[in-house]
Order: C-alpha cells, then structure tokens, then sequence
C-alpha cells in the first residue's frame, strides 16, 4: 500500500490549466523523483499535495483523502514541504527557523540529530536566516522540516541556484536520511542526473502529465529522458 | 539596534537645542524646558502605544488599520463604563481583556472575508470600521464629553530643577511597561516566536502546520490592548468623547511613519520623538503655539516621506516590477 497517492489530479491557476490528471505513488520507505522541464508541473503537483492550488481529483496520505484542506492541516499530518525558494524566515534567527518546524517546541533529541547533520547550525544559530549562503538556506530549510519528525519529505528543486559540490553534499544527506532513518521522500528536481542516482524509481511530467515512469535504472536507459533530462 | 551611541545622541541633541534656546529665547528657563521635554514623553508613550499597534497589523497583514484608533476609543468608553462600578485598577485590567477579545473579533468577523481582496479594498474596510464604530460609540454612550479618572494625581514633583506631574510620570511609565511586556512576549514565548514567523511569511508558515488565520486574529487583539492602554492613558487629559482618539491616531500615523512603519522599535522611538518635538515646537516657535501642533506633525510625516521614507529604523522597500 503506497504512503502517498495521487489519482488523476487536475489543477490550474485562473485559466491556464497546469496539471491535465496526474496520477503517481510513492510508498513507505522509497525516495522518488519527479522530474521534467519548467513549467512541466512539478511545482504545481508537491502544491496539490499541500492544499496551496485549488485541485480536482483524488490524492491520499496514509489511505485517508487529503486533497482540498488546507496547507497546516497536511503539514499537521505529518507531510513535511520544502517549497521553491525554501520558505526560510528570513527575519528570524537561524534557531528560531529550526524551532518553528516544530512549531515552536523544538526538543533536544530533534535539535541533536539535525546538529549532527549540519554541524554548522549550532556555531551559528544566531545568525539571521536571510544572511546565510544559499547552500546554508537550503541545508537549514532540509534541517528545519527534519525537525517536525516528517513522514513524508517534499523536496522542491532543492539544487536550484547551487554549487555543484553542494548539490552533491545535500543529495548525500537525502541518501543517507533515507538508507539510515527510512524517510520517505518525493523530490521535485530539473537536474535528473543527480535526482536519478538517488532515487529508486521516478516520473517525469511533460505538460501537466506524467510522460515517463518507471526505475531509475530503466529511466536511465530510456532514450527519451535520456536524450531530453540527461542530456548524453 | 539603538544603542548606547542613540541614547547618548538624543541627549546631547536635547542639551544642544536646550543650549540654542537658551541663547534665542528671553524667557528660557531650563526648568521649563526639561517640563516640556517630560510632557512631550508623557504624549509620546501614547502616542508611540498606538503607533505600535499600527505597526504590528502592519507587519503581520501588510494593512494600516485606520479604525485603530476608533477601536482604542470605543474600549475606553467601556472602561469608563466599568470604572462607574468597581476601583480604577480592576477596571483597566478586565478593558484590557475585554480589547484583546474585542479586537481578535474584528479580525475574525470583518478582516477575515477581505483578507485576500486587494490593498486598496481591506484599507476602504478599516476606514468604513472607524465611521461604525464612531457612530456605535456616540450611540451607545452620547456624543457629549465625559470626564475620565486618572490613577494619577496632577501633583507636580521636582526632579533636578524640572517640575513633572505624578500624572506624567504615571502615563510614561504604563505606556513603556506595556511595550516592554509586549516586546518580551514576542521575543520570549513560542507564541510570540510564531506570530513573528507568520508576519515573515504566511505561505511559509501554514506549510508547517502553523494556524495562521488564528495568529492575525491574535495580532488585531494584541494591537486593540495597546489601543486601549493608549485610549485609557490620553482619556484623562483629553476627555472623553466618541472622537477622543481622531487626533491621536493621525499623530500615532506620523509617530510610526518617522519610526519606519515596519520597525516595532521604531514606532516606539518615533512615537516619544513626535512627542517631545510637537511639545517643544509649540512652546518655542511662536506662530506654532497651541494650534499648529497638528500640522506640526503632519509636517514632520511629509518631511519623512521625503528625506527617508523608510523611516528611522524601517527598511527600504525594494520592489521588482
């Protein structure tokens, strides 16, 4: 039985029609990636999820309908969403950003493991979030969902604007949170490359559909993906 | 933040001025003028208590509550209500509950369905809540003047040469504790933390289970409390009457705005300057005197707008087109 599930979902913004019934799953356990162009709807599809874009069609958590609440009460769940741009506090202080992902009540066995990932967090955890590098930002948005202890990890375009050591470093963490801990995770990402090496299975969305799934492995091989998201 | 360096500054800016003064004027006398000074801070706390509750709806909502001080006035018409069946003290405290739920209530009820309209409509909405409430509180209470007790007697001490008023003390004093628990409730507590979350980013907030509709409601009762302490704070020496707090809000507008409207600290400081200024322009300068403190203020607001629009302490708004 898959954790999450989405049955042929449909969303649009005004007119314009961003998602034309995509249906996908990830179960317990599994990192997936979902792939494609700008505009393709990933954004739009980890969104449905969260209750941010109005949507028709089914999406289940857990076996229980969650489409069409709200943001808090999915998030309330259980379903952790780091969105685009990574949604820190900019204002606050770094270990007040990681607090609020406990909503406040941050204890110390959460605030240890995450510490134990980014070890920089702690040295400079009264810092303002908005002075951090880029890298930083991402790593604290990652330690900060950590935190709420989620059961499912949304990931949107996490490598967007970074270095390619970071990117390898941050994939590293995903890699490891999963293997180690067991965190399911669904990551959005325009650089397939990375996102395949981590992922065991993926989908990629061409306008608003799912176009291609199946393994990494078989992606990989797929002459399509390959050709169009691999780039060799 | 401020400083050492800003209050050593204000200081020396108070001696100089003192100093010019001294030298201008012939009937100076630096008793007088340190009376002045501490009257100007006595309305500065007022001013600078509504200011606030501008500025945190401001920052929490992007709106400026034009029915703040409306609100402010109508609970202090409650407490002289209260205050006509128990002693000053239990009185004040149970308005300060009765404007927390008060405010909280207008958030829910009324700001609540506009929230998402644009600016221009949420703001048309405040200001149709000022003219309500106006009219509710003439209806409720009549239009003619009341008097409103004071917990503070006008006896004038003497502190270094300078006579101040116990009344003066009391209302400077009121005023900057109920910043300051303000300001530790927001620095301290896990609530105050995610109401500042929230006024960040709402998007960001909700996606981690924040309530964040319960947190604005939150924010318009914490800003109707300030309005009440200010109301109940200006009643006695303004007297009460359904447009107690008009004048007093365009003041608080001016005070927030010198402060920079989205810097809490800044409302503070701004608020205590507009009202150390406006005390000695209307002293000093002879055309200002009593009548032109108004537009003495609104002066200093323009010539803000102008010079630095982001106010003392405010950021500069970069906006991407």
């Amino acid at each position: 039985m898959p954790l999450l599930e989405l049955k042929d979902v449909r969303a649009r913004y005004g007119p314009i029609r961003a998602l034309h019934g995509v249906s996908l799953t990830v179960d317990k356990g599994e990192v997936v990636a979902l792939l494609g162009a700008n505009g393709a709807g990933k954004t739009t599809t980890l969104r449905s999820v969260s209750s941010m874009t109005r949507t028709s069609g089914d999406i289940l958590f857990d076996n229980r309908k969650i489409a069409r609440r709200s943001p808090e009460f999915v998030a309330r769940l259980g379903i952790a969403h780091v969105p685009e741009g990574r949604g820190l506090f900019p204002e606050l202080t770094v270990w007040e950003n990681l607090r609020m992902g406990a909503r406040g009540k941050l204890g110390w066995e959460d605030a240890e493991r995450v510490v134990a990932y980014f070890p920089w967090i702690e040295r400079r955890r009264d810092q303002q979030a908005a002075t951090l590098s880029g890298g930083e930002q991402q790593m604290l948005a990652l330690g900060r969902a950590l935190v709420s202890r989620p059961r499912l990890l949304m990931l949107d375009e996490p490598s967007l604007g970074l270095a390619p050591t970071v990117v390898a470093e941050l994939f590293a963490i995903v890699r490891r949170l999963n293997e180690d801990e067991g965190l399911t995770v669904l990551v959005v990402e325009q650089n397939a490359t990375i996102a395949l090496e981590v992922a065991a299975r993926a989908y990629v969305l061409e306008v608003g559909k799912v176009a291609v799934e199946g393994t990494s492995d078989e992606l990989r091989r797929h002459e399509g993906v390959r050709k169009s998201y691999l780039g060799y | 933040m401020l400083g050492v360096g800003g209050i050593v500054a204000a200081i020396l800016a108070v001696l100089l001025i003192g100093l010019l003064l001294a030298q201008t004027e012939d009937e100076f006398t630096w008793g007088a003028y340190g009376q002045q000074i501490a009257s100007g801070l006595s309305q500065g706390a007022i001013f600078a208590s509504l200011a606030l509750a501008l500025v945190l709806i401001y920052r929490a909502t992007d709106i400026l509550n034009f029915a703040q001080g409306e609100m402010a006035t109508f609970t202090t018409y409650i407490a002289w209500s209260l205050m006509n069946h128990m002693p000053y003290w239990p009185a004040f405290a149970l308005t300060l509950g009765i404007a927390f739920v008060f405010g909280a209530a207008v958030e829910r009820t009324i700001i609540r369905p506009v929230e998402h309209r644009p600016e221009i409509v949420v703001v048309i909405v405040t200001i149709g809540l000022l003219i309500a409430l106006n009219g509710l509180t003439g209806w409720l209470w009549g239009a003619e003047v009341k008097p409103f007790d004071s917990p503070f007697s006008l006896r004038a001490i003497d502190i270094g040469g300078v006579t101040v008023t116990v009344q003066d003390i009391g209302v400077f004093c009121v005023c900057l504790v109920t910043v300051a628990l303000l300001w530790a409730f927001f620095r301290f507590t896990t609530l105050g933390l995610t109401m500042r979350a929230v006024a960040n980013s709402q998007d960001a907030s909700r996606l981690l289970g924040v309530r964040v509709g319960w947190m604005l409601a939150l924010g318009w009762g914490l800003a109707a409390v300030l309005g009440a302490v200010a109301g109940m704070m200006a009643a006695p020496t303004l007297f009460l009457d359904p447009n107690l707090m008009l004048v007093v809000l365009i003041y608080s507008f001016a005070a927030a705005v010198l402060g920079g409207i989205d810097s809490p600290l800044g409302a503070v400081v701004g608020g205590l300057l507009l009202g150390v200024i406006i005390n000695l322009l209307g002293t000093y300068v002879d055309f200002i005197g009593g009548e032109l403190r108004l537009p003495s203020a609104l002066a200093v607001l323009l010539i803000v707008l102008l010079i630095r629009p982001q106010g003392l302490f405010g950021h500069r708004v970069v906006r991407r087109v």
